[in-house]
């Protein structure tokens, strides 16, 4: 039987929710779900994910109160040998890309990157070009590695909570040191979170378009801000808010994407969201041919209108 | 300093990637072959570095059939110094191409092996990692600022939520993100130049490397389409679709 070690990851005291994909991919196999969480005083991170879990594994060591892919390698690695895991699991998050590679060398296991269905308990679909392409791949190995693309796999829902154990862990001797994280700070919900997402394209003109048109927007729908790549590269927007294939992957329940042309790039990032509004003064703009809704016209005329519309509607 | 810059073959990302008839691949035939976006801002920083760092060397490797030497000679044309094509027809996994880069990292000894985040085409993103990992070395994936000083390499991570600045030790692996910088064109000289730089050419054999692929793709298929969407007068129908019809207001 399979027995599985999801890597819960956190952020300044919080539970990354994309970590819960990991256990939904993880059920699909079957067998026993384990949970590691490691950090320094992160007892309320492994209260969070016990109901997912038959046992939660704390290591807590000033070694590892930093996502270092090198310690955090060793330390993943010592404890999947030590409940004899044939499983690991974490989020495609810029930090399970980061380290789990690493901790796929160090136990010696083949990997899969990002995938988005679970076929068996050593075969996977995973998006391959852009999502242009959907590959199976077979992993060869008897111990397996696996990052999940969270906006295709549910939340599972909450169990009985597990039992929560501290487990000692030794970081070993690290090459890596780390100097600090400057954090974007918002008052509005993750990208990855988010249940309303609008985003810019090169449309908005500047960030002065992104602020006075879209933010209003954003405002009435407690929506997250994204931007395509081309945004990000100008300057106008963090490039934390890139969305495509080498940004993040987000799949809201609606977006709105405006002033943006829809490279396939950019695409890539968004096409799972339930429903898509796609306004954009050229008609033969490709977003249009994803899109649920599309309205032709002028960004700068269409959002004020629109957002004062919804207001209503919302009464 | 020495760099090691990896260059992967990979199709045009501007091409329609389109399955072969009998699905076994992508099409590749008429298809525009270039190097990895991401590898291509690896040489960029590498010649950067070694400018900034006083000299030295930027080596470039890359693993693939015969054809890929045109992707070196594009990185010799942008100014690398020299090539190393370890020819390997067919399919090579993460973990091998790691194991290809190890061998060939024991005998060039490089500072700095920088490598670009992920390929555009498998979007596998594991091969500098497990790289690292073999050797026992630090790891910047996601670069989006280098600097190399007091035999370290401080490196700014694009990560979740912010930018994470992380210090590794050299020798160290750094992989590029997209804003790191922007590629040079190659200069008409510098592609005249590039067709005289030493080349060489090694095996996964002669490095002592065999090549069992353990992530063998089974299969490929198109993604599932989205059904075409419908254009709305104005604002008020799109308000009105999105409250009635989709229901997400």
């Amino acid at each position: 039987m399979a027995t599985h070690l999801i890597v819960v990851e956190h952020q300044s005291g919080k539970l990354n929710k994309a970590s819960l994909s990991a256990f939904a991919a993880a059920a699909k196999v079957g067998g026993d779900l384990h949970a590691l969480v490691l950090g320094q005083g992160v007892g309320e991170i492994a209260k969070a994910v016990a109901p997912y879990a038959k046992k939660v594994h704390v290591g807590e060591h000033a070694g590892v109160k930093d996502r270092l892919a090198q310690p955090y390698a060793k330390c993943i690695t010592d404890v999947a040998n030590a409940i004899g895991a044939t499983h690991v699991w974490a989020a495609a998050s810029n930090a399970g890309k980061d380290l789990m590679p690493r901790v796929a060398a160090r136990m010696d296991a083949a990997m899969a990157s990002d995938v988005s269905a679970v076929v068996d308990e050593k075969t996977f679909k995973r998006p391959m070009w852009a999502g242009n392409v959907i590959g199976t791949v077979e992993l060869t190995t008897a111990k397996k590695v696996i990052t999940v693309r969270p906006t295709e796999f549910t939340a599972p829902a909450a169990g009985a909570a597990g039992e929560v154990a501290s487990v000692s862990v030794d970081p070993g001797a690290s090459k890596m040191s780390f100097v600090k994280f400057d954090a974007v700070v918002s008052d509005r919900p993750l990208l990855q979170d988010a249940r309303v997402i609008v985003a810019a394209g090169r449309g908005v003109k500047g960030p002065e378009g992104i602020k006075t048109v879209l933010e209003p927007l954003a405002d009435t729908l407690s929506a997250a801000i994204g931007a395509s790549r081309a945004v990000c590269d100008a300057g106008w927007a963090p490039n934390d808010w890139q969305i495509g294939q080498t940004g993040k992957v987000v799949a809201p329940e609606l977006y709105f994407a405006v002033g943006l042309s829809g490279a396939i790039q950019h695409v890539a990032g968004m096409k799972g969201s339930k429903c898509i509004v796609a306004i954009n003064k050229d008609p033969e703009a490709p977003i249009f041919q994803v899109a649920d809704y599309g309205l032709v016209g002028d960004l700068f005329k269409v959002i004020p209108e629109l957002t004062e519309a919804i207001k209503k509607a919302k009464g | 300093m020495k760099f090691l810059v990896t260059v992967k073959r990979v199709t045009d990302y501007e091409a329609k990637v389109k399955l072969k008839a009998d699905k076994s691949g992508v099409e590749t035939a008429g298809v525009n072959m270039i190097v990895n976006p991401f590898d291509e801002i690896a040489v960029e920083e590498a010649l950067r570095q070694k400018d900034k760092t006083g000299g030295g060397e930027v080596v470039v490797c890359s693993i693939g059939s015969a054809d890929a030497t045109a992707q070196i000679r594009s990185a010799l044309a942008m100014g690398a110094d020299r090539g190393i094509l370890v020819k390997h027809d067919g399919a090579i996994d993460p973990f091998h191409v790691a194991r290809v880069l190890q061998k060939v990292v024991e005998k060039e000894k490089p500072d700095v092996v920088l490598m670009g985040k992920q390929a555009i085409d498998d979007d596998s993103g594991q091969a500098a990692q497990i790289l690292a990992e073999l050797l026992g070395w630090g790891q910047a994936t996601s670069a989006n600022t280098v600097t190399l000083e007091g035999g370290k390499a401080t490196v700014v991570r694009e990560a979740d939520g912010g930018l994470e600045t992380v210090a590794c030790e050299l020798p160290c692996v750094i992989t590029a993100d997209l804003r790191l910088n922007e590629p040079r064109y190659a200069s008409l000289p510098g592609i005249m130049k590039a067709k005289k730089k030493p080349l060489d050419e090694l095996t996964p054999d002669a490095l002592g490397v065999k090549v069992e692929n353990r992530v063998v793709v089974k299969g490929f298929e198109e993604p599932a389409q989205k059904k075409a969407g419908q254009k709305v007068a104005d604002v008020a129908a799109l308000v009105d679709k999105l409250k009635n019809e989709a229901k997400a207001l």
